[in-house]
């Protein structure tokens, strides 16, 4: 890993939503200007941000969203593959957070009520291609999934918490979010 | 030694203590914070949540049913009895269903609160998925159990202060919940009302009253200015209930 | 029988309030919300409370069990699992039931249940509250063919319902006949002050494994403020590997009794109860003829032995399914008609016990003791044993031996000599005192059991080289999971994560991080639960890791593994979209 710093001096992150609603992307992206001072150190790999359809080696991942369905399972697997640091960020990544509401009905339930019987359905029928990932019978935190190097709780973090977080691994250094900043919400 | 007959000491901190009180007792009056939920200043001790619990000697217990005596020599702000806490912060959010974002409860939560005031960045132990029983009966009051602590407060509170006895926990080990003292079990058919103390007392979003969720913003709530700390060093139930 | 203290509950006129929801469970075959206000009615107590009892004890149930209802045991010796057959899932197929639920006609229902008590007696069930011992597939079947016929348990062969107490060794308290009437009169002729001198000069201990000195105990209680006291005799032994007490209530009943009626003269009590496992119902009209048996002695009710001032009875109520009512104050609360979750200590018993009177609560063996040292004085008592364990110590040995049974000791054996009597010479470990109690290697079976070394409370499992001791510890995580009273959280929540990493270890998928997380739940677990139930659940696991760690380590994942079975997870998926091959995770 030195030697391809040497080379190429930025640090690479990759980043995914799984089954989260991309807020924590959205927060992220609150930098603003800061995002400038934070690209000359940073390279983005596979991320919404980039388009890049899978993930390479990379030097931090930073994972939105719990795991819902069998893509999600993929694509956690392939970032902990490839991210020496595996970053849980978001409620949804760490506790399943409001998509895992669907964990206290059964699945059957679940499909029925949202695509047969609820109110206002046309056209009722559960959907069912090929091209559409298998659901798992909850949603789960991605710790349930894969090891996890570090959580950055909030519903979104904050731009700042992100800073907080990142600014000492780019560093070298182990990240410890401050007490004041801490919240689940 | 004289100074040592009605003295006990936290953390090197010597503090007097009157007969009869618990450890919890004397620390509180001397504002010496000793992590709780299942405490309430006012009503009768539980031991449940073994948050408080501290070491005397080489043995441990829980300070709010450990009755103070002299020259007891108590550790309670130290990093095993800290971590040990925040592992039974996270045993409880994953046996509930604790996801903040989606509970009116957040900012206002004790169970939160203590995550923060303990560093809990994640819940660590694999969830439950346990399903529980929801109770909307009542027109004014929310009882979702599946937010529960077991804390036994709405207990205490309804028998000790409101004189109505409308609670009581069911069931055995993981199967404990909280259920309705009414022929029907149902909240509606119980004497519970909005100006009870059980229907404010709940530490997390078990016990809601409704229609008040969003009065405050989230941000501008309790726990988003105050650490529990500070708030739990003036609680007591006659004062709660002087506040309505 | 009138109850002397009519104002207060739980008796009512319909008897016990546990005994008032049997008889409900009985007519109807389980608890309805209506029989619940009805008792609560009767009892005159708040539905919630009727309710939570309901719900809080194994043996009541709020939907309808079968006609015929079976609960096996699922204890390490006693359990439906015979080499490898589970006999339990043989009788569900045999029935076409589904297990824990009552198939739809109503005829049978079959479940597990903690040990019952039989573990001398290989596998073992419960049919309707009476035990059938010595199970095998043929008898299995036999079981099968006589419920499908809907034949009368009363009709069933009475060969299949004997319980045989073999007795290996024997020392003070078995050697001993006791003669009705004899530790009475010797109290009466020396007076309750000298009786308790006895008994202290005995240094007679608690049998139940925590070892108080009984002496002090009675001291305590007969001095404590209060308006009158209690008697309790713990007969609820639910310490899986633990029978002793089963013989002593069938063969020992008289001398218990009077343990107890001397107990009574030396604190002041007038009532007295034994608390009755409900896996020992099937003793009760035994237990009631002994007592029946004593009162036309004149040996309980008024003027004992024409005794112008002693009055003493002894009540009976049987417990319903929960292994902490053997805890002594959840056992109180569950004769006060509550669920058994243990109280706030101290205070303790001996001043606020049962209706918070001072109370003894003692052990069947124990007060069995207490009766003989009265007769026969505390040097007979001191004349084995060790220094701080005098007398003898009951134990129950079953598991891998050729001869399981009853054994008394003096104190101060050792554990080889006991694997040695038992016929078990190349033991690969014992459990001693139960899940709750340690797990010993071969390096430590010098070991002695007595109060200083290894105490107990009489189990004693043997586990041969075959063994699989990780089926042991999955197997008792299980039992503390399904006991804890769920009262405080280090146990509710620290038992069902021990028994998560340990059925993950078991299934294969554990880590070196799961072995990690099992000893900082199980250190937690010990530190700061309520009571004994947590202060001891997690022993089995933390003595493993220490003297077994090959048990946990010997088939590890090297990488991290998912929790849960992802594969699983997506068969619901699979299932509803019918798209099997298409989708897999491993």
């Amino acid at each position: 890993m030195t030697t391809e710093r040497e080379i190429n001096p930025r640090i690479r992150i990759a980043t995914t939503s799984l089954a989260g609603c991309f807020g924590c992307h959205m927060s992220f992206l609150d930098m603003d200007e800061r995002l400038a001072g934070l690209l000359e150190q940073v390279e983005f790999n596979r991320s919404p941000f980039t388009d890049i359809k899978h993930c390479g080696p990379c030097h931090i991942g930073l994972i939105e969203g719990g795991v819902c369905n069998a893509e999600n399972v993929q694509v956690l697997r392939e970032f902990r593959a490839n991210c020496a640091i595996l970053i849980a960020v978001g409620a949804c990544a760490i506790n399943g957070n409001v998509p895992a509401l669907r964990n206290y009905f059964d699945l059957q339930d679940c499909l029925q009520e949202v695509y047969l019987t609820g109110i206002g359905v046309t056209n009722p029928q559960i959907p069912n291609d090929s091209e559409l990932p298998l659901l798992l019978d909850k949603v789960y935190p991605v710790s349930e999934v894969v090891h996890i190097d570090y959580f950055l709780p909030g519903c979104p973090p904050s731009a700042d918490e992100f800073l907080q977080i990142l600014e000492p691994l780019l560093a070298g250094q182990k990240p410890v979010l401050s007490q004041s900043r801490l919240h689940y919400d | 030694m004289q100074a040592s007959q009605n003295t006990i000491t936290i953390d090197g901190r010597e503090i007097p203590f009157t007969a009869g009180q618990t450890i919890m007792d004397a620390a509180l009056a001397a504002e010496v914070y000793i992590p709780h939920l299942c405490h309430y200043p006012g009503l009768p001790p539980s031991g449940n949540c073994r948050l408080c619990v501290v070491e005397i000697g080489n043995r441990s217990a829980a300070a709010c049913i450990t009755q103070a005596a002299a020259g007891q020599e108590i550790r309670n702000n130290t990093s095993e009895l800290n971590a040990a806490r925040k592992a039974l912060t996270q045993m409880l959010f994953v046996e509930g269903n604790h996801i903040c974002p989606s509970c009116e409860k957040t900012g206002n939560c004790k169970l939160q609160a203590m995550g923060y005031y303990l560093g809990m960045l994640e819940d660590h132990f694999p969830y439950f998925y346990q399903r529980r029983e929801t109770d909307a009966s009542h027109p004014d009051i929310l009882l979702d159990r599946s937010r529960c602590i077991l804390c036994d407060l709405c207990v205490r509170a309804s028998r000790e202060v409101d004189g109505k006895n409308v609670f009581a926990i069911a069931g055995r080990g993981t199967e404990a919940h909280l259920i309705v003292n009414s022929p029907t079990g149902k909240l509606a058919d119980s004497t519970m009302e909005t100006t009870d103390l059980a229907a404010t007392i709940c530490p997390v979003g078990a016990i809601l009253i409704k229609e008040q969720g969003y009065r405050v913003p989230i941000g501008q709530r309790i726990y988003d200015q105050h650490t529990i700390r500070d708030i739990g060093l003036q609680e007591h139930a006659t004062k709660k209930q002087e506040e309505k | 029988m009138a109850n002397p203290y009519p104002h207060k509950y739980p008796d009512s006129r319909s008897g016990h309030l546990l005994h008032r929801l049997y008889a409900l469970q009985e007519q109807f075959l389980h608890i309805s919300p209506e029989s619940v206000q009805q008792v609560a009615a009767e009892f005159n107590v708040p539905v919630s409370q009727v309710a939570s009892v309901v719900e809080f004890y194994s043996f009541f149930y709020t939907q309808p069990r079968g006609r015929f209802h079976i609960l096996f045991s699922n204890c390490t010796s006693c359990g439906y699992l015979l080499q490898e057959q589970n006999l339990m899932l043989m009788l569900c197929q045999q029935l076409q039931v589904t297990l824990g639920k009552t198939r739809q006609d109503g005829l049978i229902s079959i479940d597990e249940t903690s040990c019952i008590g039989m573990c001398d007696h290989g596998a073992s069930l419960l049919v309707n509250g009476v035990p059938i011992t010595g199970l095998n597939p043929d008898r299995i079947a036999q079981i099968a063919r006589r419920i499908a016929t809907e034949t009368p348990v009363a009709d069933w062969p009475t060969e299949w319902f004997a319980v045989h107490d073999t007795v290996h060794q024997r020392n003070l308290l078995l050697a001993e006949q006791f003669v009705s009437g004899s530790a009475l009169q010797r109290a009466f002729d020396q007076g309750a002050e000298s009786t308790l001198t006895a008994i202290l000069q005995s240094g007679l201990r608690g049998r139940g494994g925590a070892g108080f000195d009984t002496g002090k105990k009675w001291q305590f209680c007969r001095e404590a403020p209060g308006e009158t006291r209690y008697v309790v005799c713990n007969a609820d032994e639910g310490e899986p590997g633990t029978f002793k007490d089963r013989l002593l209530l069938h063969d020992h009943a008289d001398a218990l009794f009077e343990g107890m009626a001397v107990c009574a003269f030396i604190i002041g009590a007038e009532k007295g109860f034994v608390y009755l496992r409900g896996e020992y119902r099937y003793l009760l009209p035994h237990l009631h003829a002994a007592l029946k048996g004593r009162r036309k002695q004149g040996l309980l009710e008024q003027h004992i032995l024409g005794h112008a001032h002693f009055h003493f009875d002894i009540e009976i109520v049987v417990g319903a399914g929960a292994y902490i009512c053997g805890e002594e104050s959840a056992l109180i609360e569950s004769l006060e008609g509550k669920p058994g979750i243990p109280r706030i200590r101290p205070p303790f018993p001996v001043t606020h016990g049962y209706l918070n009177q001072p109370t003894v609560v003692n052990n069947v063996e124990t007060l069995i003791a207490a009766a003989h040292i009265t007769v026969h004085g505390s040097a007979w008592f001191k004349s084995v044993g060790t220094e701080k364990s005098s007398g003898s110590k009951i134990l129950s040995v079953s598991g891998d031996c050729q001869l399981p049974g009853i054994y008394e000791y003096p104190f101060g054996v050792t554990i080889q000599q006991v694997l040695d009597d038992c016929g078990a010479q190349n033991a690969r470990a014992v459990q001693i005192g139960g899940p709750a109690g340690r797990l010993i290697g071969a390096a430590d079976f010098h070991h002695a059991i007595s109060f200083e070394d290894v105490s107990t409370g009489g189990s004693f499992l043997v586990f041969g080289q075959q063994r699989d001791l990780l089926a042991i510890h999955c197997n008792f995580a299980h039992f503390f999971a399904h006991e804890s009273c769920g009262f405080c959280v280090p146990c509710r929540v620290g038992t069902q994560l021990l028994k998560c990493h340990v059925d993950k270890i078991a299934n294969g998928r554990g880590t070196a991080q799961d072995i990690a997380e099992m000893k900082q739940i199980g250190q937690l677990i010990e530190r700061h639960s309520h009571c004994g139930l947590g202060h001891t659940a997690a022993n089995h696991v933390l003595d493993g890791l220490q003297h077994f760690p090959q048990t946990f380590t010997a088939n590890l994942q090297q990488h991290f593994t998912a929790r849960f079975d992802l594969d699983q997870a997506l068969e619901d998926a699979r299932q509803i979209t019918q798209r099997d091959a298409a989708a897999h995770l491993d």
